[in-house]
């Protein structure tokens, strides 16, 4: 009975399963359920799930949605490498923030409180992007056409880096954007 | 149509003329493709070692895809080819189905690989491997990887059709030896897979031409995806295959079980191809019950599956030996396994590797909300780096050290080094995929040219760790390449120049298996059962490793923002 022979038990499905491979049959079974169920657990009682609040969109629905945001929430800007000017919009307490990604920027730049929870706005207007927020670590893949509104609340102060981990082209790498939290 | 067979002296195998030449030729052209992707490899590598940073953003994302596009693809499909010709018509010791229509795939898929990859050198297909909407490659890009495709699934027709031969002309009996079961199931996930990159590349194909206007782009991922990741399980069932046929013929080993491995393979067929799912757990368009679902029933009884494999392959291994007289303590059959030949350290380091690194860290960052701690970043191809790479290249460069006497009639060249190369390339691949996968946890980006943002309106600094961890990225990668080159100049210098071997009787009609053969010497076992607690010890090693890191990972993300 070689495994590159037909079995020599022509009834080979007959043959009975010692118990060691029962057992470990069964621990990779039950192991599995324990994984399952870890999923749903952390859905009821865990802090991080994704939201799954999401809709159709277009790029020019998205950009006139987030600049009507940025016109009305913006409290100062910074300047970028040539001297322009990036809005820093602070997202009202328990509000809605848009953040548009596109080629090669995140714009605008995001002020956010410590311990709020926000309605953050994320789509794309070209290609693929990917929000990797540093150093916290959460990534999320933004597609054009959906906007996707996730919930989140900053744990701690600082300034964050919001990196593109999701290839988008030449300038990929200098697609860089900023939160604050206050 | 008239052919011969020819009975190979060493192993007792028996190989169809048309067979055997298409096997080689598959082989060969797969090799090729490896060699184009470990120069790529070694580009990609010396551009991402922070010290280093070769090549220019442009020069980088173009080799960075004809690196995922020539190993992913082409060197591993072009090997799998040969392998389903070897799981049927060799195995089952039966003539090929329709050898002409074989040619014509392997034509077929000669001009799709080297049509994709003029694409990619021209410059304008700089789309990486996954090709996302709506960022567009040159046309032919995808035309090459649709005729590839094309030839790749002629191929496993031809397969099928090859087992309903051997089955008409009773060239065996009872069942198909697990071996060709093995391969049978991934030709059956190829043609699943096939028809998923068919279903999404031809309209890509139609949209880059302008017929169709636009794409939606997460439709695309979703069966993408299809395509993507169920390309992967046929390797994973193409090599736990090789794993079982190294235990037989280095060994003798028989399975502890058919029903239990039979089993496994089957639940590759029925759940692996919807895992899937879990590229797209960071995905704004699909429902977390959904995400959860795809990801737990489907994904699990596959993750069941391999751990069932991993159980019963070492096992086999240990109770062949154990039936040697090996028996002392738990590991004598272990400690006195021929690890200076080369078919078996390969395939040693294949499982474990595979078992330890690439299937933990892939359950791990397939559930759902753990995903988003390492979705795209360079956690990811570390963990295919430990199952595509250190799993199935890994295992088919073992084979190989088998297949150059046995299919190619030549031996080996420079044996000392022959007996090197799997520790060299296994164990230095095995921690470039840990050392990758550590970047990644802390936040490092896959696919992305410059760790330091130069030209970005904004500065962050990685950790410290994390440019440690780029840099031992750098030195194991190249260690790596210099290994996988070292089995192509292994390879190709002993079809070359490797002494010539007697290739056996030929004759015009097939002949049953030899008595006194490798191959042969397992039937004489009985089913008499043999304990196997060594394997037990390992598995459970896996078992308490793998529960480990999966809560660990619960940890750390629990100490994240909260996003609910």
């Amino acid at each position: 009975m070689s495994a590159i022979l037909p079995p020599s038990e022509r009834l080979w499905w007959k043959q009975p399963i010692d118990k060691v491979e029962w057992a470990w049959i069964a621990i990779a079974f039950v192991w599995g359920m324990v994984m399952f169920a870890m999923m749903i657990y952390w859905h009821i009682y865990g802090k991080q799930n994704l939201s799954n609040e999401a809709y159709k969109t277009t790029p020019e629905m998205f950009a006139a949605k987030a600049e009507k945001f940025i016109a009305e929430n913006t409290i100062r800007t910074e300047k970028g490498l040539n001297g322009e000017d990036i809005p820093v919009a602070k997202v009202p307490a328990g509000g809605a923030g848009y953040l548009i990604a596109r080629l090669w920027a995140w714009y605008p730049i995001l002020e956010l409180e410590k311990g709020q929870t926000y309605k953050i706005h994320l789509s794309s207007l070209d290609y693929n992007h990917g929000f990797s927020l540093q150093p916290v670590n959460i990534n999320i893949q933004v597609i054009p056409g959906y906007e996707h509104v996730v919930k989140m609340t900053p744990t701690k102060e600082g300034t964050y880096a919001i990196v593109c981990n999701e290839y988008c082209g030449i300038g990929h790498h200098s697609m860089l954007g900023r939160i604050y939290v206050k | 149509m008239a052919t011969t067979y020819r009975t190979c002296p060493v192993s007792g195998l028996q190989f169809e003329d048309q067979a055997e030449k298409l096997m080689r030729w598959n082989a060969v052209a797969g090799v090729l493709w490896l060699l184009v992707g470990g120069i790529t490899a070694l580009l990609v590598i010396l551009t991402r070692w922070p010290a280093i940073k070769l090549l220019p953003a442009d020069q980088f994302y173009l080799i960075l895809t004809a690196h995922g596009v020539d190993m992913l693809i082409l060197w591993i499909i072009f090997f799998e080819m040969a392998v389903l010709y070897f799981a049927s018509s060799t195995l089952l010791r039966c003539r090929l189905a329709a050898p002409k229509v074989a040619w014509a795939a392997f034509w077929l898929m000669v001009v799709g690989s080297i049509m994709t990859n003029v694409a990619i050198f021209q410059g304008e297909s700089s789309v990486m491997f996954t090709s996302y909407v709506p960022m567009q490659a040159a046309p032919h890009f995808y035309l090459g990887i649709i005729l590839f495709a094309v030839g790749a699934l002629i191929g496993c027709g031809i397969f099928f059709g090859t087992l309903v031969i051997a089955k008409r002309e009773k060239t065996y009996s009872g069942s198909i030896p697990l071996v060709t079961f093995g391969a049978l199931t991934a030709a059956i996930i190829a043609t699943f897979t096939i028809l998923a990159g068919a279903g999404i590349l031809l309209p890509t194909l139609l949209w880059s031409v302008g017929i169709i206007k636009e794409i939606d782009a997460q439709l695309y991922r979703m069966v993408w995806w299809g395509l993507g990741h169920s390309s992967q399980q046929i390797n994973v069932s193409a090599h736990v295959a090789i794993w079982y046929l190294i235990a037989a013929v280095v060994f003798g080993a028989k399975p502890l079980s058919e029903k239990v491995s039979r089993f496994a393979f089957l639940l590759y067929i029925l759940f692996l191809q919807l895992a899937s799912a879990h590229h797209l757990l960071s995905d704004p368009g699909m429902s977390a019950e959904w995400k959860v679902l795809n990801t737990s029933y489907f994904m699990y009884f596959a993750v069941m599956a391999s751990m069932i494999h991993g159980f019963t392959v070492p096992g086999a291994v240990e109770a062949a030996q154990r039936r040697k007289g090996y028996t002392n303590g738990l590991f004598e059959w272990l400690r006195k396994a021929p690890w200076g030949n080369p078919v078996f350290s390969g395939m040693f380091i294949s499982l474990v590797s595979f078992g330890f690194l690439g299937g933990i860290s892939g359950v791990v960052l397939g559930t759902e909300q753990i995903n988003m701690l390492m979705h795209n970043t360079f956690y990811v191809p570390g963990h295919f780096h430990t199952t595509v790479v250190t799993g199935t290249t890994l295992a088919f460069m073992a084979i190989t050290y088998l297949l150059v006497p046995v299919l190619f009639r030549r031996e080996m060249i420079l044996p000392k080094l022959c007996q090197i190369q799997p520790y060299l390339f296994g164990i230095s691949m095995s921690v470039l995929g840990l050392v990758m996968m550590g970047a990644g946890t802390l936040g490092v980006s896959r696919r992305h040219w410059d760790m330091a943002f130069s030209g970005a309106p904004f500065q962050y600094e990685w950790p410290g760790a994390a440019y440690l961890m780029m840099g031992l990225t750098g030195i194991f990668g190249v260690i790596a390449v210099i290994g996988g080159g070292l089995w192509i100049l292994l390879v190709v210098g002993s079809l070359l120049f490797g002494k010539k071997l007697d290739g056996g009787k030929v004759s015009d009609k097939p002949t049953p298996l030899p008595a006194n053969t490798q191959a042969a010497s397992a039937v004489a076992h009985g089913h008499d059962h043999v304990p196997v607690p060594g394997t037990v010890v390992l598995a459970l090693l896996l078992f308490v490793c793998f529960v480990l890191y999966y809560f660990v990972n619960w940890k750390y993300l629990s100490e994240v923002w909260l996003l609910s």
